[in-house]
């Protein structure tokens, strides 16, 4: 009991059931599920769907973090790629057929993958700082989306392009099937590769990978890259959510929910270790504030300041000096043991 | 003995400190008194820094007691030992580049007035203190960074006389340090002694062991093995309670076998040859070939630029001005990828910033350079790895003897070891190793000259770099002598002692 304590994903979890038992108590069916119409309905269900957007987000995100960067455009990504495939979708000559919804999505992939290799290609052949580097497309790309949509908001009517927001397949919404499907993904291209390795290598000690041969430059770069399709593909689930791209407000602040959801999940700010299954408990303990918030009846002023204190709580937890002081508390040992507690690699 | 009669100034009883898989330390006790110099010894992972971690407050212990001057003591945390007038300094200095000399001396102590910082007093306090350790060439005005790691050692040092130590505590000070900043170091730590200061010594160095201190302790294994006083203490009988072997056993410790020379006749192309080789603001204009199965040595001292030589060849720094020709073909090396290419290895002299990937496991730090090489893409299988790692582990002796241990938690010469084997799995034509033992205990040493040897049997070329200058010559065919940031002299290997080569440090281009 005590070494899974230890394990690094202890608190996140934690954190997680508290809030899914919190809920459960003042919301007795809040954990059944039901079925209709062949399709899966309820509170988990929900949190999931509506969670879709910043757990990709938050995975990309992961890997850039890891490598001791950050990547504060992936909201202007998310409004790029919508506009992209909504001013496609609204301009095309079939504007309903499942061919244009598939170009649409092309569109928005390419125009994720070119945003990605620019960010990459700012941080690490021009050396700039990833968070001014990205600063530049946060700021700018939202400009870009506004082109785009010409200042409107482009509303779109195609069956195809809704699913990928709004439907569902095998039961269960599309959107959560496509994100675990990235996730897979992620974790099969960094731990079947030796991407992961390299990644944490390099957000470990750049200086060191260096002199190892490291190739840092292609590391960052895929990262980057990595980071915008998942931002576009978000963008596409929330403009095909509400089948319109709103270039003001679509993913407005998710960079901050996706940082947040890695920070708890327990991947440090500082690079190195990372761990893609914390970084989706920490983007479901954010979701599922969202949705206490409302079970208790909290007033929606309360809600960031409510926010607010649990992640400050699940950070707190996390810091190696308060765990000292927790542990001591407790009256038990030493800071290696912790450390040898995040060996255990995670994906 | 008087000292028995006194009380000590730091007494641990019974210690003990586990990690998980480890018994680090197992009922070790341990005394220091006042006015001594008292040598922590044992092999590589013995228990010396952890025993010290325990006493400062980095580690808690599992069990045992601490007293400071007979006052039963409990430090959760370095600062609580430091408040007791215990004062360490690590190896890796733990002071602040970017502030000045005086600014690191009194730092969190400075003199006020009327709430600000009085930086007059700031500054005769620091020459005070600096004077009282004969240190007043070093200016209190100039930035850290700007002294050797020798000087910053011994502004360390004076930091603790400015909070009135009792304790002084140094985890390997001399690894890094050429003979002349050893003598100084030595200097000072005696006017510490003449003052009653209990001073904690650790060094691989036996020489520096029986010169300085007056009582040691020896650990195995995490286990107490005995006190005694050093001149009790012949070495063949200290080296056989490290070790735990008797003195036959001794024997195949024996030191590495001379070096048998390379062949490098006419008509031979060297694996490298630089020409004029330099950069700005590093060294200039070396000529140096290394031909292949020979082993070549920089000697110099230290700041004389050996490094800068390896860093050149590695492609760390990018040469400005000469050439470099690789097996009569002339290249460009970039980039340390381009030299790993070209199948040149460099291992560093600085492990922690230059070497270790703390994070990760010694399997993961052991392949690095290997993976690197082919890709992210291309994943060396989980079994290989194992292979190699096992291997390694094996022929270098590397403990606790387990891949998935996290490096950082490796003691100081196990990783080094780790790091070193990191470069051999890619089996490299040229090797450079920076100061490859350092903090290595003997045993592992004369291992590691030997395996130098043998390497270069094979046909590896080596550039060996080291501060002791008895290893360079007991290992190398040939020596380069730096000053000054240039070659000065190439000395053929044969019957050369310490002493002509120091001259000819000292006297410049033969
Ligand atoms: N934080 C830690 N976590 C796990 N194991 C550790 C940790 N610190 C030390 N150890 C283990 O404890 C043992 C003693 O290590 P220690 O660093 O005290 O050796 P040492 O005598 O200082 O060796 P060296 O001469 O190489 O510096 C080693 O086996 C080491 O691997
Ligand atoms: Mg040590």
């Amino acid at each position: 009991m005590k070494s899974l304590l230890k394990h690094r994903l202890a608190w996140p979890v934690i954190a997680l059931a508290a809030l899914l038992l919190l809920n459960q108590v003042f919301k007795p069916d809040f954990m059944s599920l039901r079925m209709q119409d062949g399709h899966l309905y309820g509170s988990l269900i929900d949190i999931m769907r509506n969670g879709a957007p910043t757990i990709l987000i938050a995975l990309g995100m992961t890997l850039v973090i890891a490598t001791r960067g950050i990547d504060l455009s992936v909201g202007a990504v998310v409004a790029i790629a919508g506009a992209a495939s909504c001013a496609y979708i609204a301009a095309s000559p079939e504007p309903g057929s499942p061919v244009t919804a598939a170009t649409a999505v092309l569109i928005a992939v390419v125009a994720a993958l070119a945003l990605g290799v620019w960010n990459g290609f700012l941080v690490s052949t021009i050396g700039v700082q990833p968070i001014i580097a990205t600063l530049v497309l946060m700021t700018a790309g939202r400009g870009v989306a506004q082109l785009i949509t010409g200042g409107q908001i482009v509303s779109v009517s195609n069956d195809s392009y809704k699913s990928i927001g709004a439907g569902y397949l095998f039961t269960l919404p599309v959107s959560i099937l496509i994100t675990a499907a990235v996730f897979a993904l992620a974790a099969v291209l960094t731990r079947r590769t030796a991407l992961g390795t390299l990644i944490e290598a390099v957000g470990i000690n750049p200086v060191a990978s260096r002199l190892a041969g490291l190739r840092a430059r292609n590391i960052i770069w895929i990262v980057y890259v990595f980071s915008a399709v998942c931002a576009a593909i978000a963008g596409l689930m929330i403009s095909s959510n509400v089948t319109a791209a709103d270039a003001n407000n679509a993913g407005l602040y998710i960079e901050m929910d996706a940082i947040l959801a890695v920070v708890i999940g327990g991947t440090s700010l500082a690079g190195g270790r990372y761990t893609l299954v914390g970084t989706v408990v920490g983007a479901f303990i954010i979701q599922t504030l969202t949705t206490t918030v409302y079970t208790l009846g909290i007033p929606p002023e309360v809600t960031l300041v409510f926010k607010a204190l649990v992640v400050i709580t699940v950070c707190l937890l996390q810091a190696p000096k308060a765990r000292n002081l927790l542990s001591r508390l407790k009256a038990a040992p030493k800071p290696a043991a912790q450390e040898a507690a995040k060996e255990k690699v995670a994906i | 003995m008087r000292m028995n009669e006194i009380v000590p100034v730091v007494e641990m009883t019974d210690i003990a400190i586990g990690f998980p898989g480890v018994k680090a330390l197992d009922g070790v006790d341990f005394r220091l008194f006042q006015g001594e110099v008292h040598a922590l010894m044992g092999e590589n992972g013995a228990g010396k820094s952890t025993l010290i971690k325990a006493l400062t407050g980095v580690y808690a212990i599992d069990s045992g007691t601490i007293t400071v001057l007979g006052e039963p003591k409990r430090f959760s945390t370095p600062g609580e030992s430091q408040a007791a007038g215990i004062s360490t300094v690590y190896q890796e200095v733990n002071l602040c580049p970017n502030l000045t000399v005086e600014e690191n001396v009194l730092l969190g102590r400075e003199p006020r007035r009327r709430g600000s910082i009085d930086w007059k007093g700031v500054r005769t306090r620091t020459r005070e203190v600096l004077a009282e350790l004969q240190l007043d060439h070093i200016d209190p005005g100039s930035l850290l960074s700007t002294h050797s790691i020798a000087v910053q050692q011994l502004i360390a040092i004076a930091r603790s006389v400015e909070i009135n130590a009792k304790v002084l505590i140094l985890d390997e000070p001399t690894s890094s340090l050429d003979a002349d900043e050893v003598r100084q170091l030595f200097r000072v730590i005696r006017d510490l002694r003449n003052r009653r200061v209990a001073i904690l010594f650790v060094s691989h160095f036996l020489e520096q062991v029986y010169e300085i201190s007056d009582r040691m302790t020896v650990l195995r294994n995490g286990k107490l093995v005995g006190e005694y006083l050093t001149r009790d203490l012949s070495r063949m009988s200290l080296i056989s309670k490290m070790i735990g072997k008797d003195m036959e056993a001794l024997a195949e410790l024996d030191q590495a076998p001379a070096r048998t020379r390379a062949s490098n006749g006419a008509g031979v192309t060297p694996f490298i040859e630089a020409k004029g080789l330099g950069r700005k603001g590093s060294v200039s204009n070396v000529d140096l070939s290394i031909y292949p199965g020979e082993v070549v040595g920089l000697a110099g001292l230290l700041g004389a630029g050996r490094t800068e030589i390896a860093r050149l060849f590695f492609g760390a720094d990018k040469a400005d001005e000469g050439s470099i020709k690789i097996k009569g073909a002339g290249q460009r090396i970039r980039s340390p990828r381009t030299a790993i290419d070209k199948h040149i290895g460099f291992c560093s002299e600085d492990r922690k910033e230059e070497g270790l990937i703390g994070e990760l496991t010694v399997r993961d730090n052991l392949v690095l350079v290997m993976q690197a090489s082919k890709g992210w893409a291309r994943r060396i299988p989980r079994r290989v790895q194992d292979e190699l790692v096992a291997e390694y582990i094996e022929a270098l002796d590397i403990r606790p003897a387990n891949p998935d241990a996290l490096i950082k938690n490796l003691s100081g010469g196990n990783q080094q070891k780790v790091l070193l084997a990191r470069w051999l799995v890619t089996h490299p034509e040229l090797l450079i190793l920076d100061e490859p033992t350092r903090g290595i205990d003997i045993g592992a040493k004369t291992q590691i000259q030997k395996l130098v040897n043998k390497l270069a049997a094979d046909g590896m070329s080596i550039l060996f770099i080291s501060s002791e200058l008895e290893e360079v010559l007991r290992v190398s065919d040939r020596v380069a002598v730096i000053k000054d940031r240039a070659l000065v002299a190439e000395i053929n290997n044969d019957d050369v002692s310490v002493e002509d080569v120091m001259t000819v440090i000292a006297g410049g281009a033969q």
